[in-house]
């Protein structure tokens, strides 16, 4: 039985290791800010913020999975991805991680790196070229994009999770030998679970936000003829 | 959200740890924390240099120990992780009352414990004694990018939208019939939760709007106005934490 919650903690990767992750993700993170900024109007502005909002609050949700032992909670990359597009998605959950670590203690000042790496940039990344491989081959349809979010989702989790396997493989302060295959299968399938949890929020969630203001996401554009550009009412009338 | 943009980990107070700037704060802990994880493992007596140094700030904080310990909880999965360390570990094996255990596995599990703990804690105390809003402006002060600290603020200023939008759906269902217990209202919840996120989002983006038609630019006034800006005396203050962390790890490098 073993527990895992998805923000590593000091200690666990070794020193040199957590220096390269950080050093890697401080160089994609800068790729991410200069792509963002292109991509960040009025409308990308407040979603952004929103959608870093609601994965800082559903990363609060530690759900148990199945009897007891483990754990996980969401990671929010694809719906990032979905919703504000890559380059923004990668920087909301890289935020979500920072302040969670600077404020809350969760996940290691040290392992920085490495969370930002596994969660935001690989989650991200997964779960976004997914999206723009799926969108093209399934029907542009509400169950279509439902597909899309399910399983991008699902998918960027598990791959997630595989990067602290590779990171603790490169690292890990103890050698566990034959015993490091346990722990690739007990990651998968763990967030295997947390996957499912994760695509049905992403789906419904991208869902709603697509029947009602699709103009909101961020991975339809392009695919549909571009819709007029919102003008906010004004006195926020809805 | 009159109640102004602290959090729950804050603790009000005038303490000369609350008074210092936040950038200070954030450097001197990141600092603590890369010394704490280069420390080698087996150099016990650093860990309680270490130990005494976050005491010693938390007493000066008037942190009190119930409050961190209680919070430090947050480390638990990780501390199960290091339980199973020592059984799962390879290499040399002893027998400790009657369990084989790796040596290699309890010194992962003594260097996974010591490290992490002393992170929270050093974590803790920096929010304990800054606000959010104190965080981002230190952030920026340190030049992190503009459109981090945006994104950062944004998702501050929203996670209360979004409480009070879901607290406003709760008792919208509980008034028309739903009777929401324990597990069961997560069903509600779930169900929801695109309708959750569409309306915190357009009420966050009237939010927005509002702040945007009263001069927003990206930045917070107290960022650009520059004032309450570290001075070098601050820094040399808040520098003896870190720079006593970092002999005692420089020290245990050289013995170990």
């Amino acid at each position: 039985m073993e527990t895992l919650a998805m923000h590593i903690s000091n200690g666990i990767i070794n020193g040199p290791v957590a220096a390269i992750f950080a050093a890697l993700a401080l160089a994609t993170l800068t790729v991410c800010v200069l792509r963002g900024r292109r991509d960040l109007d009025d409308r990308l502005a407040p979603m952004a913020g929103l959608v870093a909002a609601f994965i800082f609050a559903v990363q609060m949700l530690n759900f148990p999975i199945f009897t007891a032992g483990v754990s996980g909670h969401l990671l929010g990359g694809a719906l990032a991805a979905m919703l504000v597009g890559p380059w923004v998605g990668a920087l909301c959950v890289a935020v979500v991680l920072v302040v969670q670590a600077l404020v809350f203690g969760d996940g290691g000042v040290a392992m920085l790196g490495l969370n930002i790496t596994n969660m935001a940039l690989i989650g991200t990344a997964a779960g976004y070229l997914l999206i723009a491989l799926l969108l093209r081959v399934l029907p542009r349809t509400p169950a279509g994009l439902a597909v899309t979010a399910f399983v991008s989702a699902l998918v960027s989790v598990v791959v997630a999770s595989q990067g602290f396997v590779l990171e603790y493989w490169l690292g890990g302060t103890t050698d566990l030998g034959s015993n490091l295959a346990g722990l690739a299968g007990t990651m998968a399938g763990a967030h295997l679970f947390i996957g499912i949890g994760e695509g049905l929020i992403t789906a419904t969630t991208v869902v709603t936000v697509a029947k009602v203001r699709p103009d909101l996401v961020y991975a339809l554009r392009g695919l549909r003829p571009a819709a007029a550009p919102t003008v906010p009412a004004v006195g926020g009338v809805r | 959200m009159g109640a102004g943009h602290s959090h729950v980990l804050y603790r009000e107070s005038s303490s000369p740890v609350h008074r210092l700037p936040p950038e200070v704060k954030i450097v001197a802990m990141v600092v603590f924390t890369i010394a704490v994880v280069a420390t080698p493992r087996e150099a016990f007596w650093a860990f309680g240099g270490y130990a005494l140094l976050v005491a010693a700030v938390a007493a000066l904080a008037r942190v009190g120990p119930r409050w961190l310990l209680g919070r430090a909880l947050i480390e638990l999965p990780f501390v199960l992780f290091a339980i199973a360390l020592p059984f799962l570990g390879a290499g040399e094996r002893i027998t400790v009352a009657g369990l084989h255990l790796s040596v290699d596995g309890l010194y992962g599990s003594w260097n996974i414990l010591a490290k992490g703990t002393l992170g929270v804690l050093a974590s803790l105390l920096l929010a304990a004694t800054t606000t959010t809003r104190d965080l981002i402006l230190g952030l920026d002060r340190l030049r992190c990018p503009q459109l981090l600290t945006q994104i950062a603020s944004f998702m501050l200023r929203y996670l209360d939208v979004l409480v009070g939008e879901a607290r406003r759906m709760r008792v919208a269902r509980i008034s028309r019939g739903d009777d929401p217990r324990f597990l069961w209202q997560l069903r509600g919840f779930a169900a929801g939760i695109g309708a959750l996120f569409l309306r915190a989002f357009e009420r966050g983006e009237r939010v927005y709007l509002a702040m945007l038609s009263r001069g927003y630019s990206g930045r917070m006034p107290a960022v650009w106005q520059g004032a309450g800006a570290a001075t070098a005396g601050q820094w040399l203050v808040a520098a003896t934490v870190p720079v006593l962390a970092a002999s005692i790890a420089a020290t245990a490098l050289v013995l170990g």
